[in-house]
């Protein structure tokens, strides 16, 4: 398979919150690389940080939190453009977000405007990024919406979200995000907050949106299920860190972190039996106010080493092509 | 939309029915009628007070009837358009108001503009700049006016004038323009004079929407659907006029129904300072000396212009969320 050309590079992000009651690391030191046409996983439990390493890669993160170090290296037609470096507020990331690179979001419901129609709101967005009339905005936003299996696309068109179903409005949500052919899209759990029937179809969906439109993806989501399904390479997130990363298919078969074996194991499987037993990771996550020194994982880990692994941050360790783990039980060769 | 304004304006006939037999049970709650009181006036004059003339008074007036009676008699006239006569001022109530309500519907509207359009963008500036030294100085000055009193204020600016300008601004029009024909220079000195009730009315109530606009705007900037909207690409400015202002907006217009008859209340006592020849004075006149039909009349008005304000009101909201639409 040869490599197709980098499109994203995140290198040592570190976004964080600034409040009254301390200083909340949400992202702390996360680095990837997304290949055109490629799709990233990235896993782990709620507070982890993904949501915030999304946003911090559209520059919308909520504003009591900033990125305090790291490079988001955009790359295209030959140009890279260092997206930290950019004014917030700016024509330039404004061009990028819905154009370059676009994302749908976790609820729906709350996504969309509920005093406009969903026409009205993907149109805006068709017309902000390209060169055409109000009628031919229109056009393409029927033509998007017949693509994401939108039933009678020109009349929902100018229904309010409220008239919508949760399925269908996860629908408009990836129309809207897909209407500009955006170069990465980025999914915040697009399927947690519809129905299980519903999480397949849109799946499907996104997978073959994905291939057809030739974009590369960002998943995230807490649903390990829901990264095999999708996913070519997944990174796995504790605590702000990102503590491993490998091919979707190694990290499967032959997990290194004792954070993504726990998680592993967590996962109930259909066709076991009534027998089967759940193996959860034990205790709880810290809070994220006081995280712990040393590895962020140290205080639920089974293989937990005293004096190493509570004093010393592990360091990123290569072990194979593109499996990378944070771990004081791996040394590099 | 429209027939959303026609069953409004539908539901408004029995709501005014409501209210008139309300407002009726309210003039009549006090014991007595209008010749007690006339009564008790002429024994503290020390005139002389002959029984048989007040029980004829009393018949003409039609005291005597039942209150139903006198009740359907009453809505009988006001539906054919009169309002009856003023038992203390001894004149058609028709012409008292009429000669009174355009100057309270005039700093009505006012302090009305004078409110949204100082509330409005105040409101936005401090939400968008929440904590900003702005943010505090707006709120400083906005709780300062929704604690001084109405009056207190009329005096303090009086004062002000009278030291600044060494002129008395009360009344509604310079001495000239009193009872001069309608006119152009008439118009602007009324406007002369205007500013100052309509400040005074409205302080208070700009002060209260001021914190409304804000608190609205805040919970609005947090929603998940503008991360939405600034993720396409929008600028700050065009996201926040289309989304979190519209709908944070929507309490603000909620409340315009109910200004007009807090206008009114609020007016009395800058109405008194102020030398206002305004509805407010003589509604409380009205009510002391138990004048029924002045009182009832002006009841009723007021009542009326609340329900206009509320239709007002809802469509402004209708217009701003389409989820009401579909509601009555």
């Amino acid at each position: 398979m040869t490599q197709a050309p980098l499109l994203l590079s995140v290198d040592n992000l570190a976004t964080h919150f600034f409040s009254q009651e301390g200083i909340l690391e949400a992202v702390d030191g996360v680095s990837f690389d997304i290949h055109a046409g490629e799709a990233l996983g990235i896993a782990g439990e709620s507070g982890c940080g993904k949501s915030v390493t999304a946003q911090s890669i559209l520059r919308i993160v909520p504003k009591n939190g900033k990125i305090v170090t790291g490079e988001i290296s955009l790359i295209q037609n030959g140009e890279t453009v260092d997206l930290v470096q950019l004014d917030d507020r700016g024509q330039e990331i404004r061009q990028i977000r819905g154009g370059e690179i676009a994302m749908v979001f976790q609820e729906p419901m709350a996504a969309f405007s509920m005093v406009y129609t969903i026409g009205n709101q993907i149109t805006e967005v068709i017309r902000l990024h390209q060169e055409c009339s109000q009628d031919e905005a229109r056009e393409r936003a029927i033509e998007m919406l017949q693509r994401v299996g939108m039933p009678q696309p020109e009349v929902t068109i100018d229904a309010y979200p409220f008239a919508l179903s949760g399925g269908m409005r996860q629908r408009a949500m990836i129309a809207m995000a897909l209407s500009c052919h955006p170069a990465l899209l980025i999914a915040d759990e697009p399927t947690t907050a519809v129905d299980v029937t519903i999480q397949a179809q849109v799946l499907e969906l996104m997978k073959d949106l994905q291939r057809d439109m030739g974009m590369a993806l960002i998943v995230i989501t807490h649903d390990l299920a829901v990264i095999s399904e999708l996913c070519d390479r997944v990174m796995i997130m504790y605590l702000g860190k990102d503590v491993e990363s490998a091919p979707a298919d190694v990290i499967f078969r032959d997990p290194k972190h004792p954070y993504t074996v726990g998680l592993l194991r967590s996962v109930p499987e259909l066709g076991e039996g009534h027998s089967q037993e759940l193996d959860p990771i034990s205790g709880s996550v810290p809070s994220p106010y006081r995280r712990p020194t040393g590895c962020p994982f140290h205080t639920r880990c089974p293989e937990f080493i005293p004096d190493v692994c509570d004093v010393h941050m592990p360091p990123q360790i290569e072990l194979g092509a593109g499996h990378r783990v944070r771990c004081h039980l791996y040394v590099q060769d | 939309m429209l027939s959303f304004i026609l069953r409004r304006i539908l539901l408004m006939i029995p709501t005014l029915l409501v209210v008139s037999v309300i407002s009726f049970i309210i003039i009549e709650a006090p014991p007595g009628d209008f010749m007690d009181a006339y009564v008790d006036q002429l024994l503290q004059q020390q005139e002389a007070i002959d029984p048989a003339e007040i029980d004829s008074l009393r018949l003409r007036y039609g005291l005597d009837a039942p209150s139903y009676v006198r009740y359907f008699r009453w809505l009988g006239n006001i539906l054919q358009g009169d309002l009856g006569r003023s038992l203390e001022w001894n004149q058609p109530v028709a012409k008292l108001i009429t000669a009174r309500l355009p100057w309270s519907l005039a700093i009505s509207v006012a302090s009305f503009i004078f409110a949204y359009a100082l509330a409005i963008p105040i409101g936005l500036y401090s939400a968008t700049r929440q904590y900003s030294i702005g943010d505090y100085i707006f709120t400083l000055i906005g709780f300062i006016g929704l604690a001084t009193p109405n009056f207190l204020l009329a005096l303090l600016i009086l004062w002000y004038y009278f030291v600044a300008t060494g002129n008395v601004a009360v009344g509604l029009f310079s001495e000239e323009y009193l009872v001069a024909p309608w006119s152009f220079a008439r118009v602007i000195d009324l406007l002369k004079h205007l500013w100052l009730p309509a400040v005074v009315v409205g302080t208070a109530g700009t002060a209260g929407l001021i914190r409304v606009m804000r608190a609205n705007l805040l919970d609005e900037l947090e929603r998940p659907y503008v991360m939405v909207a600034r993720s396409k690409g929008l600028s700050e400015g065009k996201l926040l006029f289309k989304y979190p202002f519209r709908i944070a907006m929507n309490p603000v217009a909620s409340t315009i129904g109910w200004t007009l008859p807090t206008l009114v209340n609020g007016e009395l006592l800058a109405s008194l300072v102020l030398g206002l020849p305004t509805i407010a004075p003589l509604f409380v006149g009205a009510l002391l000396s138990q004048d029924m039909f002045l009182a009832g009349s002006v009841v009723m008005i007021l009542s009326s212009l609340t329900l206009v304000g509320t239709l007002f009101s809802d469509i402004v909201l209708a217009w701003l969320d389409p989820r009401i639409r579909g509601a009555i």
